[in-house]
């Protein structure tokens, strides 16, 4: 039993069946690389497990509860993070700021009326999103305006911002889209030391065979809405069929 | 039943009138994605173009006629418009009288000025900017111009009238085969109505059957891929504002007669014609021109008597009531396209 | 101090030094010289700098924290004037009853509002305030007149029932028998300074007001409200709900509007439906964005800004601008008079416009942004001046 359990999920756009059978397992304290060529669905599924999209067939439980029908920000709540395709910060906040936002929502809940106290004699929420920047290595960036930073930075403040929420499942969707090389090696060497030291499962959705063959422990092919293969990185590199499904696309 | 026509007929000009503002505000909309609240402006100065037009064609010169006396028994000065003097009597009299009419030819070229310098001057910087930016600094061109309008010409409304051959009223419940004088409609508001019909019909008929209007229908609905297929869509976007400001303003000439322009009439129509627009849809021109009609006529219905003593005050708040109903059920208006200002 | 940092108590200071000594410090030239139409210490037009100033606050913690903008904030005060007026007919003219009645129906009306109004966001919202504000205003013209008196405005009768009034209790607006609109005046060689009950009634509510800002702005609930401007995707996928935060900034906001509101019927015992209308609410905008947007004092700023000008330039006339040009050639001095003559006196919305047109297109902070930029002009060349004398001894 995994700690991620998609059965029989389908979703369907007008005439487009963008997803059909779609049936996943990602089992805890594992790095789980969904792939797939354009237009197979990842983002779509990504969109069905976050509460963004609700499918028109099947289930998903996370941790042996339904997330169907709840909103984002209540799947959040139940420990599921995500980080997007281009960071989602608080572009007009301070880093700092950025940073103790999700330590408050993991502290207070999803709404707490604290409108007199200081937010900076909160002791408790100062020094972990202190902590967590050191880890980030921008504890020198703290007072900096989240705006300003590096695509590169934006992005390790993000999944700073979501490992602050200590959530049990991290998703993300293509972290490494539109980076440098040097950038893609950074992120992949924090990726690896998050996955090594903390007690956390990863979902990622990614395009850069660099990238998921760094990083991940399981893959699961995805083509045109539906899963090809799941297996371990090694067979799944010699399968001839997600070659077929990879060639298809550039030939 | 004749009441119930009589209702629909008093709630089509003002229809007509909420319709061609908001086909102008949605135009803009949907192809420059800014938020016009300076539109009801527009729609004041085309009423004050009628004024205009119809002060200049009665300036008179003034002679003295021996022949006559004032009461006083000085010689009379006898005021003679120049038109008049120009081309006859009998001509410069049905000028004077057919001054309203005569100012839509008389207006559309201003109007499309006024048009042209707003958006190269003024909202073109502001397309990259939010919303509320948008929002506020039309409503601060509003007060701009709604201010000079009132320095220039005053504070009180200014009576204009409509061609005499078009003052009275017809009855139209005997042509439906009711008694006479059941259903009466003043010519005017029924010209009022057509001439709206036929403004409606000739954008329409421009957006659809016209190269340029199939442009600027493919940029409404997607901007980025048309300007990727080199077609230089902002220019065509300029030429459109200059027509949502002539429609604005035509609807605003032809208004005068119905109620006395006065400097805050834009105003008062723009917070409507908002309401209208969120109605019928962000950016759906048909959805526009429904939501006039329907909540032009819906207004009129709630001011009869027999509503109005079922529920009271219903005709002061119909229109916002059905606005805030049909925002909470149907988010994108009557005939709202997906994705149109929402975060 | 009082849990505030260094430079909030600083401005903390700067406001309660501004409000307590307006009456002096608005009063700067003698009565009987020409500048005296200059000055600004009056009562009834500090008791609005003070007013207008609680309503921009509590707008801007609604516009300036959270991005959404309310065009029918007018409806709160509205609804906290005639909560005022009604304490005034029934017990009696103590405005204690009346301000705490005001801040509360402001509230219950801010709560039923915002709850339905912010399902939307964007213009969908701006066009939902309005649209509640425009019926409220209606409304109160027409079938409420029992409880507004329609056009008239409501006010006070002899024949109300007034149960609490005394024999000796002063028949005008009163705290505990400070008398709103009583002032004592001190006369100090040319000078004449006001010192107006009601206005300092007014002034310690704002510097209360204000303080409550200033810890609204610090707190985490404040961060919450920046965050839902800056990116309301993250806000919900950190497991935050943005929808009670939003909701109870609206209402809080509409709380100040509804005091402000009951302090404009605690100064003059009158309650009108114009006050709801929307230009109304387009005034208390316009004061937010002019001061600043999202700054702790702008919103003061930007309503005194707008209150006084409108005094002063509603006052001029033609004569006084003769006076002041009568230096020109003859010519010339009509000429400019002419060209001056729509700015003033009645002008006074056209000036305002153009104004406000200004700000939103070359200043979009407003003039706190003004200040710091000057102050950055400033301070530049400073430091342009340093680096030179330094580099000078190494040649």
């Amino acid at each position: 039993m995994g700690i991620l359990e998609v059965k029989d999920v389908g979703k369907r756009f007008g005439g487009l069946q963008a997803l059909s059978d779609v049936n996943l397992s990602v089992k805890e304290n594992t790095v789980h690389a969904i792939i797939g060529p354009n237009g197979a669905g990842k983002s779509t599924l990504l969109n069905c497990l976050v509460g963004k999209l609700i499918p028109d067939t099947g289930s998903v439980m996370f941790d042996g509860q339904s997330v169907l029908g709840r909103k984002p920000y209540e799947i959040n709540q139940m420990g599921i993070s995500r980080v997007f395709q281009t960071p989602e910060i608080f572009a007009d906040l301070s880093v700092m700021e950025n940073m103790m936002i999700p330590c408050f929502a993991k502290r207070d809940g999803s709404f707490r009326m604290h409108a007199i106290e200081n937010m900076h004699n909160e002791k408790d929420i100062v020094e972990k999103a202190e902590a967590m920047l050191e880890d980030m290595n921008m504890a020198d960036k703290k007072e900096m305006h989240a705006a300003s930073m590096s695509r590169g930075d934006k992005r390790r403040l993000e999944i700073g911002m979501c490992l602050a929420q200590e959530p049990r499942l991290l998703l993300l969707d293509e972290p490494t889209a539109g980076m440098a090389r040097a950038d893609t090696n950074n992120t992949i060497d924090l990726l690896k030391q998050i996955a090594d030291e903390r007690d956390i499962t990863i979902a990622i959705i990614e395009h850069d065979m660099h990238v998921v063959f760094s990083l991940a422990n399981r893959i699961t092919v995805l083509a045109q809405g539906t899963p090809l293969v799941e297996d371990d990185p090694e067979n799944i590199r010699g399968n001839p069929k997600v070659r077929e499904a990879y060639l298809g696309e550039t030939a | 039943m004749d009441a119930i026509i009589l209702q629909i007929l008093n709630g089509l000009d003002k229809g007509s009138a909420y319709a061609l503002i908001a086909l102008g505000l949605t135009l803009i909309f949907g192809t420059l994605g800014v938020v016009n609240f300076a539109h009801g402006a527009l729609f004041m100065i085309g009423a004050f173009c009628a004024v205009t037009l119809s002060k200049i064609l009665s300036i008179s010169f003034e002679t003295i006629d021996p022949t006559q006396q004032d009461f006083l028994g000085n010689p009379l000065v006898v005021k003679t418009p120049y038109v008049h003097a120009w081309f006859g009597p009998e001509f410069g009299a049905s000028l004077i009288d057919w001054a309203v009419p005569l100012s839509i030819l008389f207006s559309i070229p201003i109007m499309i000025g006024i048009g042209f310098i707003m958006e190269r001057g003024l909202i073109k910087h502001f397309y990259k900017r939010e919303h509320a930016d948008q929002i506020l600094v039309t409503f601060g061109l509003a007060i701009v111009l709604q201010e000079l309008v009132k320095y220039f010409f005053g504070a009180n409304p200014i009576p204009t009238g409509a061609p005499d051959a078009l003052t009275g009223a017809f009855d139209f419940g005997v042509f439906l085969g009711f008694d006479a004088n059941t259903v009466i409609y003043p010519y005017w508001r029924l010209v009022y109505f057509f001439f709206s019909a036929l403004v409606i019909g000739g954008v329409f008929a421009f957006l659809q059957f016209t190269t340029f209007g199939m442009v600027v229908r493919a940029g409404m609905a997607d901007r980025e891929t048309v300007g990727l297929l080199g077609i230089n869509i902002d220019r065509r976007f300029t030429i459109m504002f200059g027509i949502a400001a002539a429609v604005a303003g035509l609807a605003g000439v032809m208004y005068a007669p119905i109620n006395s322009p006065n400097y805050h009439m834009g105003m008062d129509f723009l917070v409507l014609s908002f309401v209208v627009v969120v109605v019928g849809g962000m950016g759906s021109l048909p959805g526009a021109v429904a939501a006039g009609f329907l909540l032009g006529v819906l207004e009129s219905f709630a001011s009869m008597n027999e509503v109005k003593s079922l529920l009271p005050g219903i005709d002061q708040i119909i229109i916002y009531l059905v606005a805030i109903i049909i925002l909470l059920t149907r988010p994108r208006g009557l005939m709202g396209r997906k994705g149109v200002m929402e975060e | 101090m009082l849990g505030m940092n260094k430079k909030d108590t600083a401005l903390m200071i700067v406001v309660a030094i501004l409000a307590l000594g307006a009456p002096i410090l608005l009063n700067p030239f003698p009565t009987e010289s020409a500048m005296a139409q200059f000055n600004a210490g009056y009562p009834d037009l500090m008791q609005r700098f003070a007013i207008f100033g609680i309503f921009a606050i509590g707008f801007n913690i609604l516009f300036g924290l959270t991005g959404y903008l309310s065009f029918g904030h007018a409806a709160f005060l509205g609804v906290g004037s005639y909560s005022v007026v009604w304490m005034y007919k029934l017990l009696d003219y103590n405005v204690i009853w009346g301000l705490p009645l005001a801040i509360a129906t402001a509230g219950i009306f801010a709560l039923l509002i915002g709850f339905i109004s912010l399902r939307r966001s964007g213009i969908y919202f701006s066009i939902l305030t309005l649209a509640f504000a425009q019926m409220s205003f209606n409304l109160a013209y027409s079938v409420l007149t029992p409880i507004t008196n329609g056009e008239t405005g409501l006010q006070v009768y002899t024949e109300d029932p007034q149960v609490l009034l005394g024999a000796n209790e002063a028949n005008a607006p009163h705290l505990f028998g400070l008398v709103m609109n009583q002032s004592s005046k001190l006369s100090m060689g040319g000078w004449e300074f006001t010192f107006n009950n009601g206005y300092y009634f007014c002034a310690v509510i704002l510097m209360l007001m204000f303080y409550l800002a200033i810890r609204i702005f610090r707190s985490p609930f404040g961060m919450m409200l920046r965050a839902i401007k800056s990116n309301n995707t993250r806000m919900a996928y950190t497991g935050l709900n943005p929808r009670p935060y939003a909701l109870a900034a609206f209402v809080i906001s509409g709380m100040y509007a509804g005091l402000a509101g009951g302090l404009m019927a605690a100064m003059d015992p009158l309650a009108g439906a114009e006050r709801m209308q929307w230009t109304a609410s387009g005034e208390v905008v316009l004061m937010t964005i002019l001061g600043g947007t999202g700054t702790l004092i702008g919103p003061v700023l930007g309503a005194g800004f707008i209150k006084y000008f409108e005094n002063i330039f509603s006052k001029i006339n033609d004569n006084i601008l003769h006076g002041w040009f009568s230096f020109l050639p003859d010519g010339l001095e009509d000429f400019v008079v002419f060209i001056i003559h729509p700015f003033i006196g009645k002008g006074w919305h056209l000036t305002l416009g153009i104004l406000f047109m200004l700000v939103v297109i070359f200043l979009p902070g407003g003039l706190v942004e003004g200040g710091q930029r000057i102050k950055k002009l400033i301070t530049s060349k400073k430091d342009d001046d340093s680096n030179t004398a330094k580099t000078e001894p190494a040649e």
